[in-house]
């Protein structure tokens, strides 16, 4: 129709995944609408400010923080957030925890979203157990040998979020302010949470 | 199995790359393996062991040349042949139709009947066995079993043999290596151990560090107490 212009073959991979859309549409297993649908949830509503207002609850309430740290999952179903099996580990001025998934790349989708490349990838993943300290310095998080560096290699269905270290000059925050310093990399633990300054600096 | 996708302690990758701003797709075809896989969840054709099961037997080298989405669509492909639901050479053929013409459009959706049929030779889903009484408790040193398993299993290499403290009693869930190889839901309670960083790399280790692992219960014995070579 668009008179004699070339067709670029497609990437192999596009046609392969069209062929399995194309099948499961025609098995009566699938609908375009159904699939985008919930491509769209994964977009727009699931995501690291999920992750980050459990963590600025945790800071400006206690109790919360207790019920965090005993059981994820309760803690996340308060805020009408559904995270089963979840645990949370605390960084203290004397621990400092990282998550990884060494045999595939598991992650704490229902709280952060879909995980970033570098977490997905062969040097991450085989790095973060035998050298987390090298590698946190790289994602600029150099941490004194007084701080004990403890690595969660989650092999099962349970999931990990790290609870970062509240950042000294936030007093008077409300939780949104607070919720917005927390980033998805510090609940992942390859960087602390920046104070406002740091942050405008 | 001793896998490349058994990667913890490897060394020879490089740095870790950091993409600014990364968006959460490179690619349209990307959304869509994510959002046929979520459409296919309630069907339960196959379950995330299934899933790991199937990318762990891609070639080392076209493993590690993949995306993590090829890697899905790699798995997605081959549990639906090996479940009845497509076969090789249905994919095939639309594949070889879409590369002769790609712009055909989609298919109209296919009936209940139709829907019915394509999941006719699914297997009943097994009923768990009853899970054993916990054995180990937080605190508890415990050394995990040397063992090379060819299927599939969560025992990650470089724990294998050595010794660590229970940390946390996880909860029960049934066991990867059981199911991936047609024996059932067994389900048994399991355990984060932490490993010395030393005891895992030794003169090698970092200083003051930790690496916790969930492990299931039969990957383990008290320490001292595990044969080697079982």
């Amino acid at each position: 129709m668009a008179g004699n212009h070339k067709v670029e073959p497609e990437p192999w991979i596009v046609l392969r995944t069209r062929a399995l859309e194309s099948l499961l549409i025609e098995k009566g297993l699938i609908t375009t609408e159904a699939v985008d649908k919930l491509v769209d949830t994964y977009e727009h509503d699931i995501g690291p400010m999920i992750g980050a207002r459990m963590v600025a609850r945790a800071w400006l309430d206690p109790a919360y923080r207790v019920r965090l740290l005993a059981d994820g999952g309760a803690a996340a179903a308060e805020l009408g957030v559904s995270a089963a099996n979840l645990v949370v580990v605390e960084n203290t001025p004397r621990t400092h925890n990282l998550v990884v998934c060494t045999l595939c790349s598991c992650y704490p989708a229902t709280v952060l979203g879909l995980p970033p490349t570098w977490y997905k990838s062969p040097p991450y993943r085989a790095r973060a157990v035998i050298e987390p300290r090298t590698l946190l310095r790289e994602f600029g998080t150099t941490l004194p040998d007084e701080v004990e560096v403890r690595v969660w290699d989650s092999s099962s269905d349970v999931r990990y979020l790290v609870l970062p270290e509240r950042p000294a000059g936030t007093e008077g925050l409300s939780e949104e302010e607070l919720a917005a310093l927390v980033t998805r990399d510090a609940m992942i633990g390859v960087a602390n949470v920046q104070a406002p300054a740091a942050v405008a600096g | 199995m001793n896998g490349v996708h058994d990667m913890g302690g490897m060394q020879g990758f490089g740095p870790v790359v950091i993409e600014q701003d990364e968006p959460l797709y490179h690619a349209d075809w990307e959304r869509r393996v994510v959002g046929m896989r979520r459409a296919l969840g309630p069907y339960r054709i196959y379950n995330v062991d299934e899933s790991r099961k199937e990318i762990e037997r891609m070639p080392p080298a076209r493993y590690l040349s993949a995306s993590y989405y090829e890697r899905w669509l790699y798995s997605m492909e081959a549990n639906l042949v090996a479940k009845g639901v497509l076969t090789r050479a249905e994919i095939d053929a639309r594949v070889a139709s879409l590369e002769r013409d790609p712009s055909q459009p989609l298919p109209a959706p296919g009936d209940a009947a139709t829907a019915a049929a394509a999941l006719a030779q699914l297997p009943a889903t097994p009923e768990p066995v009853p899970a054993p009484a916990q054995r180990f408790r937080p605190g508890d040193r415990v050394q995990a079993h040397n063992v090379h398993p060819a299927g599939h299993t969560r025992l990650a290499r470089y724990v294998r043999g050595r010794c660590g403290t229970v940390e946390r009693v996880l909860g029960v869930f049934p066991l990867p290596d059981a199911y991936t190889q047609g024996q059932g839901v067994q389900p048994q309670t399991v355990y984060a151990v932490a490993f010395d960083a030393r005891e895992l790399w030794g003169d090698s280790a970092e200083p003051n560090s930790r690496v916790s692992i969930d492990l299931w219960e039969s990957y383990l014995e008290p320490a001292g107490t595990a044969a080697t070579g079982e």
